[in-house]
């Protein structure tokens, strides 16, 4: 199995010459979260009723469900990273990271009910900031946003917090 | 404001959309933060990819864009600093960072190189998204408006040129780089 990881300055180099690309051929930013607000609302069609979805203030907003800008870098994004770990052969089903297991052991059970509570939270989060770790922390810090650096600012005091109380009993290892 | 170069529009723009996410995701895989432990470890001060990976990516970007801005070639695209709705999603995101061990664009790519944690992790993102806008109503009624301060950037917040603050910009990305230097170095001894 070949090393697929590159030098992280290299990829935050060129992850900043495509963000210069973004904004100045597509007019754009780059961002995850509102792709994925209205994969959301598209999700909640068959569960709510169309009435309903079309009715909600949040998704009239962003109509959804169509394929846009937001969503279509979204499935852009899952091609990619497909495409890297395919060409270098390190595609593999699995669920364990060392970490987790370190605190609180194998089970996968355990782990998939924790990142999906994770992923409600984190989205929530996400929509209610109106960002993400791209949209603010990439996109909005890059452009001198205040709103962008309140946002890395305080995800990482709070993410310092929680993994020192989630994970805090394997620091030592 | 018209830009120049920002010739992409209808299908052409969403054939865009799907190039510049392929070569997005095909970078942060790259990058190596697709990786749970990765992300993780950066809470513990234990590996400092994503670190180094999101300075690099805001000082190369911020100069390069405010050069074609100085330029009239780009526009910004400026989210509003409304102080609770971003301080309380941001300590909300960040919890949920720590326990999904992914974030947003970093969980889908993870996805695609067969991580199926990060598919519950979507799954949760999407029923995590249906919960915001059914409580929509209610936060842009009591969260959205408390601490509005609209599309503020930190040269007027600071009252400071444009160019003190990205040499600022680049001279802290220095600084964080050094120290993470330093930190390795001295894990390694």
């Amino acid at each position: 199995m070949k090393n697929p990881r590159w030098n992280p300055y290299l990829v935050g180099a060129l992850i900043g010459l495509l963000s210069i690309l973004t904004f100045s051929l597509a007019n754009k930013p780059l961002g995850m979260s509102t792709g994925l607000a209205q994969a959301s609302g598209a999700c909640a069609l068959p569960i709510l009723g169309a009435d309903k979805v079309a009715a909600n203030t949040y998704w009239a907003k962003t109509a959804i469900p169509t394929w846009d800008y937001s969503t279509l870098f979204l499935v852009g994004t899952v091609l990619g990273a497909f495409l890297s770990a395919m060409l270098c052969g390190v595609f593999k089903f699995s669920a364990d990271s060392a970490v987790w297991t370190e605190s609180f052991g194998p089970s996968k059970t355990k782990r998939l009910i924790a990142a999906f509570l994770g992923g409600v939270i984190i989205l929530y989060g996400a929509r209610l900031a109106d960002g993400c770790t791209s949209g603010h922390g990439i996109s909005g810090c890059l452009q001198l946003a205040v709103s962008g650096w309140l946002f890395f600012i305080v995800m990482f005091a709070s993410g310092i917090l929680t993994a020192k109380l989630l994970y805090g009993r394997s620091r030592q290892a | 404001m018209l830009i120049p170069l920002a010739f992409l529009t209808g299908t052409e723009l969403l054939w865009s959309a799907v190039a510049f996410g392929l070569v997005f995701g095909f970078l942060l895989h790259r990058g190596g933060v697709t990786d749970f432990d990765v992300i993780v470890r950066l809470f513990q001060f234990r590996d400092f990819t994503v670190l180094k990976v999101m300075m690099t990516a805001i000082g190369v970007g911020g100069v390069g864009i405010a050069v074609l801005h100085g330029q009239d070639l780009a526009q910004y695209h400026i989210k509003a600093t409304n102080l609770l709705a971003v301080g309380l999603g941001a300590a909300i995101f960040g919890v949920g960072m720590v326990l999904y061990g992914y974030c947003p664009g970093t969980g889908i790519a993870a996805v695609a190189t067969g991580r199926l944690d990060a598919l519950a992790g979507l799954a949760g993102m999407i029923v995590g998204g249906i919960a915001y806008a059914l409580t929509f109503d209610w936060v842009a009624a009591n969260i959205l408006p408390v601490g509005a301060y609209g599309k503020l950037r930190l040269p007027e917040l600071l009252g400071l040129p444009e160019w003190v603050c990205y040499v600022g910009l680049v001279v802290m990305a220095a600084g964080i780089f050094a120290l993470v230097g330093k930190a390795e170095a001295k894990k390694q001894a």
